[in-house]
């Protein structure tokens, strides 16, 4: 009995709770994601925004959650219900099982595992699944449009996003996201490798299905592209996933380019701050951006997004892992093996 | 050359970032939206809202059912039935406006020789069903003792005008 405790509860009730301690957190800041995104963009817009629940709207995220609760879930006559369902799930699960290798501060990781950027390259590749899925299960055609389209869109762009990572494992050594955060403690990525951060930021955009490549919802041609079927908390769980998704993405953008938990300057006012601070004000300057981008840049044509990813992104990351790799192998910067 | 310039345009993004800061510039203006509810903008004295019927500062009610409005009503909205009081005085029985038909042209208040039919500053009266929009003469006198002292100002500040 006492091995049984020792062995398998207690270790599991940490386990547990620690998820816990992870996710909750991660909830709530999509819920204030929602609401900062309708501030920002009305503020670019001129306008004031949700201010009227709560003091400057600060409850209206969770006004919105009640009112998807309560509403009724309508499942399409002609919809496959097992999958119908389904999509939405496993969008959402993806968007938080993601979050357990991501090194929240220096050692604060669910699973320290060797190959955390694979396994997250890997969940974040399974995502077309919930969404093509949605589209394949609602049995409608702007549905399925929407869905054809996020999944080649999503594909497309993770092949350069791969050669970008490939780049940065070059300078790391190491799949481990933690060892990639340490190789950052002299310079971040984003200064030598800075056009790649700006080509993977843009591929973010598109692997998220954010503005200004959010085609497979093209509100004007296809109204709501793979959710339009859905309603109530189906809906609820897709919005949470792409939100989630946002902050995963530039959590990993934050990991990968600016020195996750690292202070910019490792001297006195800023090694005082704990290490998950600065990775949290990294993650939010990263979604001001998707933000501010959405507000100022009109929706890409289908084949401009297929061109800028295929003739442009692929040959140019393509060309900069040869030129690392030359470089790395000319001087002899070859990664310590610490 | 044109080639190469607009090569490198694309290639740095300089335009997506002038955008960009342009909307970044934005952000800090000041806000031109009237937060409705707790803020109202002006209204002019001419504004033609909710109707109302006024009275005479001793009670007794303005209309002399002379039918003027309800013949110039250009959406036929206004009906009227009149008879002599016992006190020999003409005064309507029925006024009722359908608040529905109404365009809100104004010519009502224009053809009225006493100023009893007004058009009032009140924009806010929307209802939960038709039916509630299909005002009488009660409703319309209740309107006018709501409005008299907003209404009795529009019209001084217009007189000069009319």
């Amino acid at each position: 009995m006492v091995s049984f405790w020792d062995g398998y509860l207690w270790p599991g009730i940490v386990i547990v709770a620690q998820c816990v301690a992870l996710i909750v957190p991660l909830l709530i800041a999509v819920a204030y994601l929602t609401l900062f995104e309708r501030k920002v963009m009305a503020a670019m817009m001129l306008r004031r925004g949700p201010n009227v629940v709560g003091a400057f709207g600060l409850l209206q995220p969770f006004a919105d959650g009640l009112k998807f609760l309560v509403k009724e879930t309508v499942i399409p006559a002609g919809a496959n219900k097992v999958v119908f369902l389904i999509a939405p799930m496993l969008t959402f699960v993806l968007a938080m099982i993601a979050w357990a290798v991501i090194p929240v501060s220096a050692g604060v990781v669910l699973s320290d595992i060797n190959v955390g950027v694979l396994y997250l390259f890997a969940i974040s590749s399974l995502g077309v699944y919930g969404i093509i899925m949605a589209g394949w299960a609602s049995n409608s055609r702007y549905a399925f449009l929407g869905a054809l389209r996020s999944s080649a869109q999503m594909v497309s762009y993770e092949v350069s996003m791969g050669f970008i990572i490939i780049t940065v494992l070059l300078c790391v050594g190491s799949l481990n996201m933690s060892k990639i955060v340490e190789a950052q403690r002299d310079l971040w990525f984003a200064i030598p490798l800075f056009p790649m951060f700006v080509i993977f930021f843009i591929s973010t955009l598109a692997e998220t299905n954010r503005h200004p490549f959010d085609l497979p919802e093209a509100e004007s041609e296809l109204v709501a592209g793979y959710q339009i079927e859905y309603s109530a908390f189906a809906f609820a769980l897709f919005m949470l996933g792409e939100y989630a998704n946002m902050i995963l993405m530039s959590a990993f953008t934050a990991i990968l380019f600016l020195g996750g938990w690292l202070p910019p300057l490792d001297i006195a006012p800023f090694n005082w701050i704990p290490g998950f601070v600065w990775f949290a004000i990294k993650i939010v300057i990263l979604l001001f951006v998707f933000i501010w981008v959405r507000a100022t840049l009109p929706r890409y044509r289908y084949d401009q997004l297929m061109r800028i990813g295929w003739k442009f992104f692929l040959p140019l990351s393509l060309l900069w892992v040869v030129l690392t790799a030359s470089a790395i192998v000319a001087f002899g910067w070859y990664p310590s093996k610490a | 050359m044109a080639f190469l310039d607009r090569a490198a345009r694309t290639m740095f993004l300089s335009e997506i970032l002038a955008g960009m800061s342009l909307t970044f510039r934005y952000m800090f203006r000041k806000k031109p939206t009237l937060n409705y509810p707790f803020e109202k903008g002006p209204l002019s004295p001419r504004f033609r809202g909710e109707h109302a019927l006024r009275r005479y500062a001793n009670g007794e009610e303005r209309c002399i059912a002379c039918k003027l409005c309800e013949a110039i009503c250009p959406a036929q909205a206004i009906t009227i039935e009149a008879e002599p009081r016992a006190d020999g005085s003409r005064r309507t029985t029925r006024y009722d406006i359908d608040m529905v038909k109404c365009i809100y042209c104004g010519f009502c208040q224009e053809a009225c020789p006493v100023d009893a039919i007004v058009e009032g500053p009140n924009f806010e009266y929307a209802t939960e069903s038709r039916a509630e929009l299909l005002y009488n003469k009660e409703k319309l006198l209740q309107n006018g003792d709501r409005w008299e002292r907003e209404i009795a100002a529009n019209l001084t500040a217009d007189a000069p005008y009319r």
